[in-house]
C-alpha cells in the first residue's frame, strides 16, 4: 500500500515537466520563405527537397485554418513561432554516443530512454528527437546487416534520396489540408525507416520525441515504407516540459506498405496536458495517414493518448490494396481541462478490404472528448467489411464525451456495423471491488483498465506495461 | 435569383394585407435569405445531401411567387376511405378546408397567425425563405384535457397547375395539458419540379400526447424539406413515424426539446427508395432535464442508384441526468449503386446516463434467402418476404391501431 501511494505521488505531478538547459541555434522568428530556405540550407539538402517545401509553403498561403474541430483554442501567430531549434552541439553531428552532449543524454536517461548501448538487453532500436533534429540513433548496425534503413530523416535525404523522393508526401500529399501542408513547408526531423522485400524487422523500432526550447513548434516527419512481404513494428513516445504557454506540434507521419507488407504503428503520447487549470500544455494537431499499397497489405495503429491540452488528430488508413487490412485501436483519455477530438479515417478502396475499428474515450474533470471517424467503402469496393465499435466513459457531469461517426456505403456487398455507447462506472461495479477491499480510486483503476483492455493488449510488451500505469496516473484525483 | 427574389417578394406582399411593421419583418428575413442562399455541402448539416445543386439539377429557375387569390377545387375523391377524420386540405399551398366535424368545437380553436409573423426556432436559411413567403399561417390549440376522437389528416396536395414554384407553409400547434393529437400528413402530388419547404412548431404542455405520422408514398417528381420543431413538457410523449419514399427529393428534419421531467420522444422511420432519389432523415433530439427518454428506429431498403441519408443527434445537457437515449439505423442496399450515409451523432454532458447508437448497413443475407429457398419459395419471393420483414419493425413500432392499419395498407405490407 506504502508504496504503491509513493508511487502515485511520484507520477501525481507531470514528471517529465523538466526543462534542459541547454544551448540552442534556432531559425529566425517568424515564417517567410527565407526561414524555409534558411532550414534547408542548414540541413545541406538537396535542391527537390528546397522544391518540395516552397511548393507547399506556396499552397500554405492559400490555405485557411480550419474550425469545424470541437475544441477551439485562441488564435496562433504562426509569425511569433520559431520554426528550427537544435541544440548547438549538434552542428557536427556527432558520430557515436559518446560524443554527444552529456547533458542530452541525462535528459534522455530521465525520460527512461535506453540511449545507451548498455541497455541493448531492451533490444528497441530509438532514434531520440530532441525539439527540431534528431540527435541519436541506436542499433544502427544491427539492422543494416538486415538491409533495414533506420535513421533521421534528414539523414535520409542525403543518403538514400531515391526512396525518399519517392515516397514522401506520396501518402500526404503537400497539397493537404492546412497543418500538414505546414509540416511540408517546415518539417526538421524525424524518422525514415525502409523494411526492404520479405524482412522482419527483429527489433522493435522507436522513436521518442521530445520539445524542450520554449517557442517553438515541433514539425517531424516520420515516413516508413514496408517493401513486400516484410513486417516492422514501431513505436513512438512523446513529452515536453512544462510551461505556461501552448505550444503547437504539428508532425505529419506517412505509411506506405506493399504487397503483403505489415505495419504495426503504436503511439504513447504523453505531452505535457497544462496544469489543473487548463493553462499551458501541448497543441497536438497531427496528421498520420497509411496507405496500404499492395494487396493483402496491413496496417495497424494503436494509440494511447494521455497528454495534450489539445489532441486533434485522425490516424488513418487509405486500404487501396485488394485484401488489405486497416485496424485503429485507440485509448484516449482527457482529466481537467485538456480536450480531444480525435479517431480515424478508413478509405475503402480495393476488393476484400477489411477494416476494424475500437475506441474507447474517458473523461474526467472539465475535459472534452470526441471520437469522430469516417468510413467510406466505395463503389469499386467490393466484399469489404468495417466494423467500429467506441465506448465512452464519463466520470462527472462537468465533462462531455461526444461521438460523430460518418458512415458512407456506396457498395451493395459490403457491410458496415457501428456501435457506441456512453456510460458511466456503475455503482454494482464498484461496490463489488469495494467489498473485496480494493479502495475507490483502486476499484477505478481496475475498472478502467479492464474498459480499456481490447485496446492495452495490441501495444507491445514494453509498452502495455507503461500505458496501463500511464491510463491510472492521469485518471488520479477524478474519483470521488 | 436575387432579383426573382425580390420581384417575387414584391408581388407576395400585394397580395397580403400586412401592417407595415410586418412587411419590414418579412423584408429581413428575406434579406437574410439572400445573403445565405440555399444550404449546400459546406453547411455540416447539408454535408451529404446539397439543396443548393439539387434544386439546380432538378428544377433550375425557381420561382417564389404564388397567386392565392382564386381557390381551387377540392376533389373529394382524394380522401382517405374507410377512416373517419378531420381534415386540413393544402392545394397547391393554399389552404382550401379546414374540418373538425368529429370533434367538439369549443375544444379547438384556429387562430389565424397570418398577420403576426412568430418567431421560429431554427435559424437555417429554409427557416428564413419560408417567413419571408408563406402567406397564411394557423395555430391549431387543443384546449385542456381534450383528447380528439378521430386522427388529423392534413393532405398536401399539388397538381399540374404549377411548375418551378417554390411554396412554404407553416402551422403551429399546441397541445394544453392531458391533451392528445393524432396527425397524418399525406403527400399527393402530380406537380412537377416544384419545392416544399414544410415548418411545423409543436408545443406540448404537460402530459400531452402528439403522434405525427408523416406519409410520402406517392412518385412524384417534387423536391421537399419538411421540419419539425417539438418542445415538450413534463410527462408529455411524442412520436413521429415518416414514410420516406415518394419524392425525388425529400428530407425530413425532427428538432426535440425535452424539455421537462419524464417527457419522451419516438422517432421511426422508413427510406423505401428507388431510381434516382435522394431523401434523407436528421434528427436531433435535446435532453434538457433529467429522466427524459428518447428512442430512434430508422430503416432503409434502397434499390436502384438511389442514396438515403441518417443524419441522428443525441444531445444531453449536463442537467440531464438518467437519460436513456437509443438511435438505430439500418440500411439493405439492393443494387450496386446504391448508397447509404450515415451520421450517428452522440453528444453528452452528464455522467448518469444510458446513451447509445448503432448503425449497420449492407446486402440482403444470403443465408436468409437460401434459408427461404430451400423451403420451396422463388428468389423474388424470398427477397419480398425479408424486405418486407425488414420494414414491419418499424411499422409496428406505431403505437395507434388504426393508423397502423393504414399505413400498412398504403405501403402493402403483409402480415
Amino acid at each position: 500500500m506504502d508504496n504503491r501511494q509513493k508511487e502515485i505521488d511520484n507520477l501525481k505531478d507531470y514528471k517529465y515537466g523538466f526543462t534542459t538547459d541547454i544551448e540552442n541555434t534556432r531559425a529566425p522568428k517568424g515564417l517567410n520563405e527565407d526561414v524555409i530556405r534558411f532550414i534547408s540550407n542548414i540541413k545541406n539538402e538537396p535542391q527537390w527537397m528546397l522544391n518540395f517545401r516552397l511548393k507547399a509553403f506556396e499552397r500554405f498561403k492559400q490555405l485557411k485554418e480550419p474550425d469545424w474541430q470541437k475544441p477551439k483554442y485562441p488564435k496562433i501567430d504562426y509569425q511569433n513561432l520559431y520554426y528550427y531549434s537544435a541544440p548547438k552541439s549538434m552542428k557536427d553531428k556527432p558520430k557515436n554516443l559518446d560524443d554527444l552532449d552529456p547533458k542530452l543524454l541525462e535528459t534522455y536517461k530521465k525520460l527512461g530512454i535506453p540511449l545507451q548501448e548498455q541497455k541493448r538487453l531492451n533490444g528497441i532500436a530509438v532514434d531520440a528527437v530532441f525539439d527540431s533534429v534528431s540527435v541519436a540513433t541506436t542499433f544502427r548496425e544491427e539492422l543494416t546487416k538486415q538491409g533495414i534503413i533506420f535513421c533521421p530523416i534528414s539523414e535520409a535525404i542525403q543518403n538514400h534520396p531515391e526512396l525518399v523522393k519517392k515516397y514522401l508526401g506520396s501518402v500526404i500529399p503537400v497539397t493537404d489540408h492546412f497543418f500538414a501542408t505546414l509540416n511540408s513547408a517546415v518539417f526538421t526531423d524525424g524518422s525514415f525507416a525502409y523494411i526492404p522485400e520479405g524482412v522482419r524487422c527483429p527489433m522493435e523500432l522507436s522513436t521518442y520525441f521530445r520539445i524542450n526550447a520554449s517557442n517553438t513548434g515541433q514539425f517531424e516527419r516520420t515516413l516508413i515504407v514496408a517493401d513486400k512481404g516484410s513486417y516492422v513494428s514501431y513505436l513512438e513516445g512523446c513529452t515536453a516540459p512544462m510551461r505556461d504557454e501552448n505550444q503547437l506540434h504539428a508532425a505529419n507521419v506517412e505509411l506506405v506498405a506493399l504487397d503483403d507488407a505489415e505495419i504495426k504503428y503504436s503511439t504513447v503520447q504523453n505531452w505535457y496536458p497544462g496544469d489543473k487549470d487548463g493553462k499551458g500544455g501541448i497543441y497536438n494537431f497531427v496528421t498520420k495517414r497509411g496507405l496500404c499499397k499492395g494487396k493483402n497489405s496491413k496496417i495497424s495503429w494503436t494509440q494511447v493518448e494521455t497528454g495534450s491540452a489539445i489532441t486533434w488528430k485522425y490516424p488513418s488508413c487509405i486500404l487501396k490494396g485488394d485484401n488489405s487490412v486497416g485496424e485503429f485501436y485507440s485509448i484516449a483519455i482527457t482529466n481537467n481541462h485538456q480536450k480531444a477530438d480525435t479517431g480515424t479515417k478508413m478509405m475503402h478502396l480495393g476488393k476484400n478490404t477489411k477494416s476494424k475499428i475500437i475506441s474507447k474515450g474517458i473523461s474526467a474533470g472539465f475535459s472534452d472528448m470526441t471520437y469522430r471517424g469516417l468510413v467510406d467503402i466505395s463503389s469499386k469496393a467490393a466484399n469489404s467489411n468495417n466494423y467500429t465499435q467506441c465506448d465512452s466513459l464519463l466520470m462527472g457531469n462537468k465533462c462531455g464525451a461526444h461521438t460523430v461517426p460518418y458512415i458512407k456505403n456506396k457498395n451493395s456487398e459490403s457491410n458496415i456495423a457501428h456501435e457506441a455507447t456512453t456510460s458511466k462506472i456503475s455503482e454494482e461495479q464498484l461496490h463489488y471491488c469495494q467489498q473485496r477491499g480494493l479502495s475507490a480510486e483502486e476499484a477505478v483503476g481496475l475498472i478502467v483498465n479492464g474498459f480499456c483492455k481490447e485496446v492495452l493488449q495490441q501495444l507491445p510488451m514494453e509498452f502495455a506495461v507503461e500505458a496501463q500505469k500511464l491510463v491510472g496516473i492521469s485518471l488520479e484525483g477524478s474519483v470521488g | 435569383m436575387k432579383e426573382q427574389l425580390q420581384k417575387d417578394f414584391d408581388n407576395t406582399i400585394k397580395n397580403l394585407n400586412l401592417s407595415q411593421k410586418d412587411i419590414e419583418i418579412k423584408k429581413f428575413y428575406l434579406e437574410n435569405f439572400i445573403n445565405k442562399g440555399f444550404p449546400n455541402r459546406r453547411k455540416e448539416d447539408w454535408k451529404f445531401s446539397d439543396l443548393n445543386q439539387i434544386i439546380k439539377k432538378n428544377i433550375g429557375e425557381l420561382s417564389f411567387y404564388s397567386d392565392y387569390t382564386s381557390t381551387n377545387k377540392v376533389d373529394t375523391s382524394a380522401f382517405v376511405d374507410g377512416l373517419e377524420h378531420n381534415k386540413i386540405v393544402f392545394i397547391n399551398g393554399r389552404i382550401e378546408k379546414i374540418d373538425f366535424d368529429y370533434e367538439k368545437k369549443d375544444q379547438i380553436e384556429i387562430i389565424d397567425q397570418s398577420e403576426t409573423i412568430n418567431k421560429f426556432n431554427n435559424n437555417s436559411s429554409l427557416s428564413d425563405l419560408n417567413s419571408a413567403f408563406t402567406n397564411k399561417s394557423f395555430k391549431i390549440v387543443v384546449k385542456e384535457g381534450y383528447q380528439l376522437t378521430k386522427p388529423l389528416i392534413i393532405y398536401h396536395t399539388t397538381n399540374s397547375k404549377i411548375w418551378s414554384k417554390n411554396i412554404n407553409l407553416r402551422l403551429n400547434f399546441e397541445l394544453y395539458e392531458n391533451s392528445s393529437l393524432r396527425l397524418i400528413d399525406l403527400f399527393k402530388d402530380t406537380s412537377e419540379k416544384n419545392f416544399l419547404n414544410i415548418f411545423y412548431n409543436f408545443d406540448l404542455k404537460e402530459n400531452s400526447v402528439l403522434k405525427n405520422y408523416k406519409v410520402d408514398k406517392l412518385e412524384n417528381n417534387n423536391i421537399k424539406y419538411s421540419f419539425n420543431n417539438i418542445d415538450q413538457d413534463k410527462n408529455s410523449i411524442s412520436e413521429t413515424f415518416i414514410l420516406s419514399s415518394g419524392s425525388n427529393f425529400c428530407k425530413n428534419e425532427i428538432n426535440c426539446n425535452l424539455n421537462g421531467e419524464y417527457s419522451s420522444a419516438f422517432v421511426n422511420g422508413i427510406f423505401s427508395i428507388n431510381n434516382n432519389k435522394h431523401h434523407e432523415i436528421r434528427t436531433i433530439i435535446n435532453h434538457l432535464t433529467e429522466n427524459t427518454k428518447s428512442y430512434q428506429l430508422i430503416k432503409s431498403v434502397l434499390e436502384d442508384s438511389s442514396r438515403a441519408v441518417y443524419q441522428g443527434k443525441i444531445f444531453v445537457n449536463s442537467k440531464a441526468q438518467k437519460t436513456d437515449g437509443y438511435q438505430l439505423s439500418k440500411a439493405i442496399l439492393l443494387n450496386k449503386d446504391s448508397e447509404f450515409n450515415a451520421k450517428p451523432e452522440l453528444e453528452i454532458y452528464a455522467d448518469d446516463v444510458k446513451c447509445s447508437h448503432g448503425s449497420a448497413s449492407g446486402s440482403l443475407n444470403e443465408d436468409s434467402i437460401f434459408y427461404l429457398m430451400s423451403r420451396g419459395l422463388n428468389y423474388q419471393q424470398s427477397r419480398e418476404l425479408l424486405i418486407n420483414g425488414f420494414l414491419l419493425d418499424v411499422v409496428e413500432k406505431i403505437t395507434d391501431p388504426e393508423v397502423k392499419n393504414l399505413i400498412k395498407n398504403m405501403i402493402g405490407i403483409k402480415e
